[in-house]
């Protein structure tokens, strides 16, 4: 009896919670906003074709039993000459192309925000410390930013997968390429969260509440960790959201390159590139189709970005 | 002033120490280097021989100076894959590079801009509407995706325009140029469409923001009541306040042009530098990638030692700001 009538209660409670969501300010934009509630529903569905992409996809592609080469190289379903079971067309390995995009996706989307929690984490980490630390270190830390942030990211990220490749021994390339393509991503952009956090970091740690926590006696490491870094992270979440897209976009055009994620496992980009030895023989299906799932990923991440930074910009309202 | 620029080379010197020193532990740590000249039957004591003769024997810092001495004389020795000298490599790739990417870089510029002031000056039009909605999805697809889409559309399905290589090229002392040919001009196109689309998309971006700015202030409001013409306000008032940071970042954005051209060159197979790098970083010679390293360092540190100068020169609020915070 007291359960259910706790129950009740918690059920209300999470009912006024959500009918409180639903009414703030940010969820109003987001309804009335057409083109961030499209880009919304594409991510989603790009996201859990990808994340259930094991169970979803009509075949596994790299499982060599599923495969048969009879099927290759069959057109998309509305072109004359395909196949039936593959609706978007197989590759010169009888592999069906909406399969090898939704498990390409998986990789995809890995790479891309698991280097942009590496970048934030690290750019955090540089800031808080530039930022509360102030004068040698400080000097030091945004020098070096300075300098990175004067090449393009790409550049960056190539240079350091291009070492890397260079310096492993070839047998491990496999093992580790998407460990170093994620650290040569996340190296080539943690500079942007940084400048943001030690901005904010300066401006807060002027603040009261700061000076309440040094005279009480904490650490240096606990007034960062427990006192600032909540008080920072807002602009960095829109920075973080914003970055995925272009992380995705940095792996897809190393791994179109030939130096990023192994072709045992192929990223979106690979299939792309793999496609593009196709273009001519008029196979355009195996290029064109994992070339529209990354930019509709893309584009619904930069959408997105751009609706959440004017909804949570105090100016534009 | 003597301190900024003082403070700015020391900064450009450092930058290029790091590179050359990343550079130089390439070469030293990526397989011993004996192993690619001797033969497999070469004794201990040959090879020990041929490491003294060749300075491998001492220390870190005299064969980093030795090395840094070398590649100042342009001298990055041979390249493991075609056993031919990188300076002559280099050399050889360096002039369809750079007119990739001076073609990318004035088709950027006289796209973008007008694209930049008909967007501002007709904000709410349906035409500029439609233009910026373009260059976000510009902004989203990938380099070689939009090189990929116009292979497929112009030369495949068309077949108006050749998709990969420089086309005939003629010599001119030490220079091949593509561009007195009718197959040189008709192959750059592709490339440079690709290669320009996305700073052109910065560069209108950044115009119309700056010209919405300026014509906002109040010098535009007195033109008006002056009676000007329209065409004069925009054009001789509004644009040219709008310039100065369009070429600042113009220039910056040359050096991210020949860094992108490494995509573009994959894409078109076009027998750059950039394509030269990528095929060393595919095979390991790491000669050849050590000396792109550094050119591209070089590069990059002279366009942005270049451009602070001139900022420095042109806007006296910054020197201002400084003098007040030292």
């Amino acid at each position: 009896m007291t359960a259910s009538v706790s129950d009740v209660v918690v059920a209300g409670r999470f009912a006024s919670k959500a009918r409180a969501a639903w009414d703030s300010d940010l969820l109003w934009s987001f309804r009335r906003s057409p083109v961030a509630i499209v880009a919304f529903a594409v991510l989603v569905a790009c996201v859990a074709g990808a994340v259930f992409a094991p169970w979803i996809a009509p075949q596994h592609p790299y499982d060599l039993a599923s495969l048969n080469l009879l099927d290759a190289l069959a057109p998309p379903a509305w072109v004359s000459g395909s196949k039936p079971g593959f609706l978007l067309g197989t590759d010169d390995q009888g592999r069906d192309v909406l399969s090898t995009i939704l498990f390409g996706a998986r990789i995809s989307l890995f790479v891309g925000i698991a280097s942009v929690a590496l970048a934030a984490a690290v750019g955090i980490g540089a800031g808080l410390v530039a930022g509360y630390a102030g004068g040698r270190i400080d000097a030091t830390i945004m020098r070096g930013a300075d300098v990175q942030l004067s090449f393009p990211a790409i550049l960056i990220a190539l240079l350091i997968d291009g070492v890397a490749r260079a310096v492993l021994p070839h047998e491990s390339h496999g093992e580790v390429a998407i460990a170093v393509l994620i650290l040569a991503i996340a190296a080539s952009n943690w500079v942007q969260y940084a400048r943001t956090v030690r901005g904010s970091t300066m401006v807060e740690k002027g603040k009261e509440y700061v000076q309440a926590a040094r005279v009480i006696g904490i650490s240096p490491l606990g007034i960062m960790r427990r006192h600032l870094m909540p008080n920072v992270m807002g602009p960095v979440l829109v920075l973080a959201t914003i970055n995925i897209a272009t992380a995705i976009v940095i792996e897809a055009t190393l791994s179109f390159l030939g130096v990023g994620v192994p072709p045992t496992q192929p990223s979106l980009g690979t299939l792309i590139r793999i496609g593009n030895d196709f273009l001519f023989s008029g196979e355009w299906w195996i290029t064109v189709f994992p070339g529209a799932a990354l930019v509709a990923i893309v584009l619904a991440i930069n959408l997105l970005g751009d609706w959440l930074r004017d909804a949570l910009n105090p100016k534009l309202r | 002033m003597i301190a900024f620029v003082l403070r700015r080379l020391a900064q450009t010197f450092a930058v290029l120490g790091v590179v050359a020193l990343i550079a130089f532990a390439l070469f030293n740590y990526t397989g011993d280097p004996i192993a690619f000249m001797v033969g497999q039957d070469a004794t201990l004591e040959d090879r020990a021989r041929l490491r003294q003769e060749l300075g491998l024997d001492r220390p870190f810092y005299v064969q980093f100076a030795r090395f840094v001495g070398n590649a100042v004389q342009g001298d990055f020795g041979v390249s493991l894959r075609q056993g031919r000298k990188v300076s002559v490599l280099l050399a050889e790739r360096l002039p369809a590079t750079l007119e990739l990417s001076l073609a990318a870089a004035i088709l950027a510029l006289a796209v973008g801009i007008p694209a930049g002031v008909y967007t501002a000056l007709r904000r709410h039009g349906v035409v500029a509407h439609a233009l910026l909605a373009a260059s976000l999805v510009g902004v989203s697809l990938p380099t070689f995706l939009i090189g990929i889409l116009l292979i497929l559309l112009f030369a495949v399905q068309l077949g108006w325009l050749p998709s990969f290589g420089r086309g005939d090229t003629v010599a001119l002392g030490g220079w091949t140029t593509g561009l007195l040919t009718a197959s040189g001009l008709k192959s750059l196109i592709l490339p440079s469409i690709t290669l320009a689309l996305f700073q052109m998309t910065l560069i209108m971006r950044l115009v119309r923001a700056e010209m919405l700015e300026v014509l906002r202030t109040d010098y535009i409001r007195f033109a008006r009541a002056r009676g000007l013409t329209d065409r004069s306000i925009h054009f001789g008032h509004a644009l040219k306040n709008t310039l100065v940071p369009v070429i600042t970042i113009t220039g910056l954005q040359l050096g991210s042009i020949i860094a992108f051209a490494i995509i573009t060159e994959t894409v078109f197979q076009w027998p750059g530098m950039g394509l030269l790098f990528i095929q060393a970083v595919n095979f390991a010679d790491v000669p050849v990638m050590a000396a792109y390293l550094c050119f591209i360092a070089v590069v990059f540190v002279v366009i942005n030692l270049a451009v602070d100068l001139l900022y420095y020169a042109v806007d006296p609020r910054l020197r201002i700001e400084r003098g007040a915070a030292h």
